[in-house]
């Protein structure tokens, strides 16, 4: 059930796509997401769906891999699509009962659909070309001027572990279902107020073990002398190389593109 | 009561391109009222293993049969299959949740449509089986000891009044007495109620000591199944597959090699000693 979510999974592969640094691939992202709010008209979201293609291209994932994780959306997507469709005023295209679906509106929802459809590639892309680690380590580096307002080490530090546990907690709710089972729970059938019921023999060992490792954790760092990012040193610390530089001026070139685009038609 | 696998393969991830086999078609019977001990390193398919004797995880290929009926067939009734095979888990105790000891091994029962008190008689029989003191009953389940713990655990798999009781490492983190405690408990219930019991276990010792039979799981196969006396014989292979038979079987070889007259296949300490003053010529 959860296994077919691939938003936020990382897909291992050598490509330049993973070899870039994740601050990189961050600032990407967000001006990528910009650029969809800045285009407008279908040469725009052409230019959009060319650079999302070499993307992809370049980063060897497989791209029905990628449309795996849309499946996660399609409901919200629908919601979307279907309110553009009915809200927005203008020439009437099908009226029924009380709906009218406009002209305008279809070309809103189709808008809209578009765009959300290549925000979440776009940023599935980021995730899956990056492992959690390089991600919080890259958002550590790039709140650091907000680091006397918030305490960004430990904020990461918090990300990372929480992202580690999340296998780890699959595979023990995993273990405590199949045991409860073996003495004859019943987890699929009843109603919902059954199946709620049956969730606290399932819960209530899983919010356990979760406290139980959590001490452990804390435990073993404190052994380690961990005493939070006062002072503190990367192993292996980010460093911009040319390829780096290289993205940030394409991805800084496409908005541009976008942007004289937009100006221009 | 018996329990068959017919050449049962189980591999994960067979979707996708990393297809890990677990099992590679195991046949095994487990008749009536035996004593059966499974060892193997981890990750030999051990604990995949017994999973599939309360069709808790399903077979790749093959078939898995109880009383001679094919537990994947339609409408089995796996619940029934449950309680009749009980299965405790690595580490049980993390299982637990009511509020009070009792409460949580009536949880079996309760699932399998016993009504409360007969519920309540099938617990207290079950904890008393353990060995667990009554003054506990009422006591939450978190505040005793990781023995006693133990115990309420196999006692909640218990009360479902198993012919079979399947114990994954029941004896891991748990103190030399703990451990021996735990073990004997095992075998009276084996010899009280009659039932068969199928163990898994690291200890080549206990295996030794408590078993009737030994079999032996490696990356998915089963290489040796026998009485601990044929299966330690093989100690030499034991040790090429990351195991060993128990200690006092390589001093009687060691005995042996020296000239004495002992029998290379005693397996406990007993037996050796009786075979060594024999020797001597008491």
């Amino acid at each position: 059930m959860l296994k077919d979510i691939t938003i936020g999974q990382y897909y291992p592969a050598e490509s330049p796509i993973h070899r870039l640094d994740p601050r990189v691939k961050i600032v990407a992202t967000m001006i990528f997401i910009v650029s969809l709010f800045v285009a407008e008209g279908w040469a725009g979201y052409l230019i959009s769906a060319f650079f999302l293609g070499m993307c992809i291209l370049l980063s060897k994932v497989p791209f029905g891999y990628i449309v795996k994780g849309l499946k996660a959306i399609v409901i919200l997507l629908c919601i979307t699509m279907f309110f553009n469709m009915v809200f927005t005023p203008g020439d009437p295209l099908v009226q029924f009962w009380r709906i009218t679906i406009t002209v305008q509106g279809v070309r809103m929802a189709v808008k809209m659909g578009v765009r959300l459809i290549f925000l979440i590639i776009g940023s599935s892309l980021m995730t899956l070309t990056t492992t959690p680690n390089q991600l919080t380590n890259a958002i550590e580096r790039l709140l650091k001027p907000l680091g006397f307002i918030i305490p960004v080490h430990e904020i990461a530090m918090m990300m990372s572990i929480a992202l580690r546990f999340i296998p780890i907690l699959m595979e023990e709710t995993d273990k405590i279902m199949k045991a409860q089972m073996a003495r004859g729970a019943d987890f699929e059938s009843g109603n919902l107020v059954k199946k709620v019921r049956s969730m606290v023999p399932l819960l209530v060992p899983l919010f356990i073990s979760a406290f139980r490792r959590a001490n452990d954790l804390a435990m073993a760092m404190e052994a380690r002398c961990y005493h939070g990012g006062k002072g503190r040193t990367q192993m292996k610390p980010l460093v911009y190389r040319w390829p780096d530089y290289a993205a940030y001026a394409a991805v800084w070139g496409y908005l541009g593109v976008c942007i004289a685009v937009r100006i221009v038609l | 009561m018996s329990i068959e696998l017919k050449n049962v393969t189980y591999a994960y991830g067979t979707e996708s391109a990393y297809e890990t086999v677990a099992l590679a078609g195991i046949s095994l019977k487990i008749p009536d009222g035996q004593f059966v001990g499974i060892i193997g390193h981890t990750g030999s398919g051990k604990s995949t293993l017994v999973q599939h004797f309360n069709g808790l995880m399903r077979p790749t290929r093959g078939q898995v049969l109880f009383d001679g009926e094919d537990i994947w067939a339609e409408g089995y009734d796996l619940k029934h299959l449950r309680s009749q095979v009980g299965l405790v888990f690595q580490y049980p105790e993390h299982q637990l949740f009511e509020t009070d000891v009792l409460s949580d091994v009536c949880f079996g029962p309760k699932n399998l449509g016993f009504s409360q008190e007969e519920c309540e008689e099938l617990a207290l029989d079950a904890l008393r089986q353990v060995g667990l003191k009554e003054k506990y009953y009422k006591l939450s389940p978190f505040e005793l000891s990781g023995g006693q713990k133990r115990r309420v655990a196999i006692a909640g798999v218990l009360a479902m009044n198993p012919k079979m009781l399947v114990l994954d490492e029941p004896t891991a983190g748990l103190d030399p007495k703990g451990r021996d405690d735990i073990l004997d408990k095992i075998k009276e219930l084996h010899e009280t109620r009659g039932i068969s019991i199928a163990i898994v276990s690291h200890s080549m010792e206990d295996m030794a000591k408590y078993v009737e039979r030994i079999v032996v799981m490696n990356h998915g196969h089963m290489p040796f199944d026998g009485t601990p006396r044929e299966v330690f014989s093989h100690y030499r292979k034991l040790e090429k597959i990351g195991l060993a038979a128990p200690q006092i079987t390589y001093i009687m070889h060691v005995l042996a090699e020296k000239g004495m007259a002992v029998s290379t296949d005693a397996t406990t300490v007993e037996e050796a000693k009786e075979s060594i003053l024999k020797a001597l010529g008491h």
